[in-house]
């Protein structure tokens, strides 16, 4: 593909992520803060937040099987993962974690389950869409172009 | 007569022992019925009798007796039957009360005899009070009299006032004959009797120090007797008094100023003491009470400290003597510097105006010549000229300008240029004089050199032209490559450079310039010299080189001034040598107004924060990346912390701003414990608190805290970056929420 090709894909792509809520403004941010001197920071964050949020989903997993739920340390991790994903900008699994907090604060295991169904299911969304993302980036740049972070006003 | 069974004594009036014996029934009764009622009339007025009782049952067994003794007084005559009965009656009555009372007393006696002993001991236990009374009176009074004396001896701090007023003062309270005060001598091997009470001026006795009866004195801090025939109490010729007074000897410190230390006290050995020496009147009975030798050694002391208060004041005074001599001093030498400076600065106008005026002329005219018709040799020759004079015009300028630039008043002129531009015009003039001396000179322009930047267009050219000339000047063959390009932030970092510390921003760049030649090289430990002024090195070929030598301590000033920094590189003599320099120059906000001078931002609203050094405290990992990543972005210098322990352990003073993240659970102790370690304020860093609550609780616990801000996550760079300035500016930031 040609690069002006794949520019304009990468464009659309990032576009259409914002415009269906997968992922905010603080997003935008991170691409900004990402230069010359720091070509790779956007993916070493996503990276980050990809490992991060795998530990934190498998031990809310794990907390909420027990047979007395310890609503405080479920609470931990879901203010771990919401401080996580807003600082990256996954909105989607952002809100969830806000839900999720008022379940833990009614002490309700249901609704703690349904919501951690919720943002599993939002979080590997996001993840697989960061990756095509990121995968489509490194592709333009192997190319030899850059990153057209400035088509991206709105 | 009829007989009658009544006994008839007759009234033998006139038998004297009947009538004895019936005066003296009637005074018992008499008396027997007036004690009770004294008794009574007594125990009435006083209140404190614990015995009514025993009184009462006395009382009755003393009316009874009478009562007896009254009946029987009716018994000496004719006497009926009643009175019989009535005596009788009375009689058995009274031996009943006897023997009760009797009885009584048995138990009340012991009593009584107790209260008696008590009364005894009472007495000698007020007969003690009295004594420990005046006891306290004395040293009461002694007090008074230490505090009285204190009084005066510190009420001056003149030494030799000090001293006689102790004298004095001593003498009167405790009515001394002779006092006398010996000091130690310079040598410190003597004692020289150096004031006493009564004579007015004492001859200057001197007595050894090291007598066995002054070393006792001075080695213990109690006021002791010594003989009255010691040396040192042998102040008067013995003028035949009976017996001399008792004499009491007492040290007194001595501060010596160099041994005087804040913590610790000087030694003994280093110790000097003076003697004070106190007699007691000759012919009196009196002796040394244990109190007035307190006395003694209370003054003593208290002369130790006013002595030493007296030493250090005319220590002070003397210091501050000198601290105003040398004021006047540097004063004068300040004016004089200052008109010298003034003076060379006038010279120096002066010079260059002289100067100025011929080259103006030159200038003038080969311009003037160059519109005329000329050949094309003349045209180039003229052009040279033109170029050469103008350079000259540029030194001309800049000698007037080192003087300037060490007085600090250089500014430099900042403005839009094209960069590109500059090393071609400088090549441009070193091409000829280069091809001349058949020396090929390269240039090599990195592909990312920006086209345009902001600086001073003029002493770049200046600098590099400077160099490029030495480059051309000492070679005799070989090439001359210039390269030049945006340094990196590993190259910007040198080991020959190493306070050197640059940091990018985005608004500038740093212009990495190195020309290397082939030619004669300098001295390793000659370069360092390079750079000063007049001063340039003596090579063995260095008939040529006749330089004003101020070239490159001007370029090192320029370069200076654009934060940047220039050294030279060279193998040896004949290895030839290679300049670098790195300048940081300006990025144009946008290349289409690079024509217009472009200032730049007045210092309100910094736009970058080079080197500010900043903590970020964030236990989630995402979120301390992203955070870390702004600041950098902003040009801090940033460090991490995942918890408030690692925080506390990293921080220190150099931290300017300490970020924290209010989510975590120990975030507000850590501004606690922040404030704890950094107790004055402008050595503590700025503390923030990134939150993503809105409500008011948190803004509430962050004030209470302590925390200097607090921002609303998300952070964006722009947001980041007014805060930065805000901050930094005014020391305080609540954003409303």
């Amino acid at each position: 593909m040609e690069v002006v090709q794949m520019q304009r894909a990468w464009v659309e792509y990032t576009k259409s992520l914002f415009r269906e809520g997968f992922l905010d403004a603080q997003f935008q941010q991170l691409q900004l803060l990402q230069d010359e001197s720091n070509p790779d920071f956007v993916a070493e964050v996503v990276s980050l937040f990809f490992e991060d949020s795998e530990r934190l989903l498998s031990d809310l997993t794990f907390a909420l099987e027990q047979q007395s739920v310890d609503f405080k340390k479920v609470d931990a991790h879901v203010h771990q993962l919401k401080g996580s994903s807003s600082s990256i900008g996954a909105q989607r699994v952002k809100n969830d974690c806000i839900a999720f907090r008022s379940f833990c604060e009614e002490q309700n295991v249901e609704g703690c389950q349904r919501c951690l169904q919720q943002v599993k299911q939002d979080y590997s969304l996001v993840k697989s869409k960061l990756e095509a993302l990121i995968r489509l980036e490194q592709q333009i740049v192997a190319a030899g172009g850059s990153i057209p972070m400035e088509e991206l006003s709105f | 007569m009829e007989s009658c069974n009544c006994i008839e004594p007759q009234w033998p009036a006139e038998e004297l022992l009947m009538k004895y014996q019936y005066i003296s029934d009637f005074f018992i009764a008499l008396a027997y019925f007036s004690i009770p009622l004294e008794l009574i009339y007594f125990v009435k007025k006083s209140a404190v009798f614990p015995y009514r009782w025993v009184l009462v049952q006395f009382g009755a067994f003393i009316v009874l007796c009478g009562a007896t003794h009254l009946i029987n007084l009716w018994t000496f005559g004719m006497h009926s039957r009643t009175v019989a009965v009535v005596m009788t009656t009375a009689k058995v009555l009274t031996a009943a009360v006897s023997c009760a009372t009797a009885l009584m007393l048995v138990h009340i006696i012991p009593d009584l005899l107790s209260v008696k002993t008590r009364e005894l001991f009472l007495k000698n236990k007020a007969a003690e009070l009295d004594r420990e009374m005046g006891l306290i009176r004395t040293q009461e009074e002694t007090g008074r009299h230490v505090r009285m004396l204190t009084h005066e001896i510190r009420s001056t701090l003149d030494r030799h006032t000090i001293l006689k007023t102790t004298l004095v003062e001593l003498g009167r309270t405790l009515a001394l004959e002779e006092c006398a005060l010996w000091m130690p001598t310079r040598t410190g091997l003597e004692l020289q009797l150096s004031y006493t009470l009564r004579q007015q001026n004492p001859v200057g006795y001197t007595v050894p120090i090291q007598l066995p009866v002054i070393n006792q004195v001075f080695s213990s801090n109690r006021a002791m007797k010594i003989s009255p025939n010691s040396p040192v109490a042998r102040l008067r010729p013995l003028s035949g008094k009976y017996m001399p007074g008792e004499v009491v000897a007492v040290r007194v410190p001595l501060l010596h100023l160099s041994n005087f230390q804040i913590n610790d006290w000087p030694e003994l050995s280093t110790r000097r003491y003076a003697l004070m020496v106190l007699m007691l009147p000759s012919d009196s009975a009196r002796q040394w009470h244990v109190h007035e030798l307190e006395l003694v050694e209370v003054v003593a002391d208290q002369v130790a400290v006013a002595l030493s208060h007296a030493a250090i004041l005319e220590e002070s005074m003397r210091a501050r003597d000198l601290l105003m001599e040398q004021n006047v001093a540097l004063d004068h030498a300040r004016r004089e510097a200052e008109t010298a400076v003034r003076a060379r600065n006038d010279f120096l106008a002066v010079m260059n105006h002289e100067m100025r005026t011929p080259m103006h002329a030159v200038i003038a005219l080969s311009s003037l010549l160059q519109e005329t018709e000329l050949t094309p040799e003349q045209r180039l020759m003229v052009e040279t000229i033109l170029r050469s004079s103008n350079l000259l015009a540029t030194l001309i300028n800049d000698v007037l300008d080192l003087s300037r630039l060490e007085d600090g008043s250089l500014q430099l002129d900042l403005g839009s240029f094209d960069l590109h531009a500059v090393f071609r015009e400088v090549l441009n003039l070193i091409k000829p004089i280069a091809s001349v001396k058949k020396l090929p000179v390269t240039l090599n322009l990195a592909p990312d050199l920006p086209e345009y930047a902001i600086g001073d267009e003029k002493r770049l050219m200046q600098t590099i032209l400077n160099v490029i000339g030495n480059a051309v000047k000492f070679s005799k063959e070989g090439s001359i490559s210039i390269t030049a390009f945006v340094a990196k932030s590993e190259s910007l970092r040198d080991s020959r450079a190493p306070d050197f510390f640059p940091v990018p921003s985005d608004n500038h760049f740093y212009l990495r310039v190195q020309v290397k030649d082939a030619g004669q090289g300098i001295n390793p430990p000659d370069i360092p010299k390079l750079f000063t002024k007049f001063a340039h090195t003596q090579t063995l070929a260095t008939k040529n080189s006749r330089g004003s030598g101020l070239g490159l301590a001007i370029c090192k000033r320029f370069v200076n001034l654009m934060e940047g920094h220039i050294w030279i590189e060279s193998e040896g003599l004949g290895k030839g040598c290679m300049a670098i320099f790195i300048v940081k120059l300006g990025i144009p906000e946008n290349t289409s107004e690079s024509k217009n001078p472009f200032l730049p931002k007045a210092n309100h609203g910094q736009t970058t924060f080079p080197g500010l050094k900043v903590l970020v405290l964030d236990d989630n990992g995402v979120s301390r990346m992203v955070t870390k990543e702004l600041l950098v972005h902003l040009g801090c210098d940033v460090t991490t912390a995942s918890s408030r322990d690692e925080c506390l352990h990293v921080v220190s003073q150099d931290h300017k701003v300490v970020c924290m993240d209010v989510g975590m659970p120990d975030g507000f102790e850590a501004a606690v414990r922040l404030h704890e370690k950094f107790t004055k304020r402008h050595e503590r860093p700025l503390i923030v608190a990134l939150t993503g609550n809105t409500d008011k609780v948190t803004k509430e616990n962050c004030m209470r805290v302590g925390m200097d801000g607090v921002i609303l996550k998300p952070v964006s760079v722009d947001k980041m970056r007014s805060v930065l300035s805000e901050l930094l500016e005014h020391r305080v930031l609540f954003e409303a929420m």
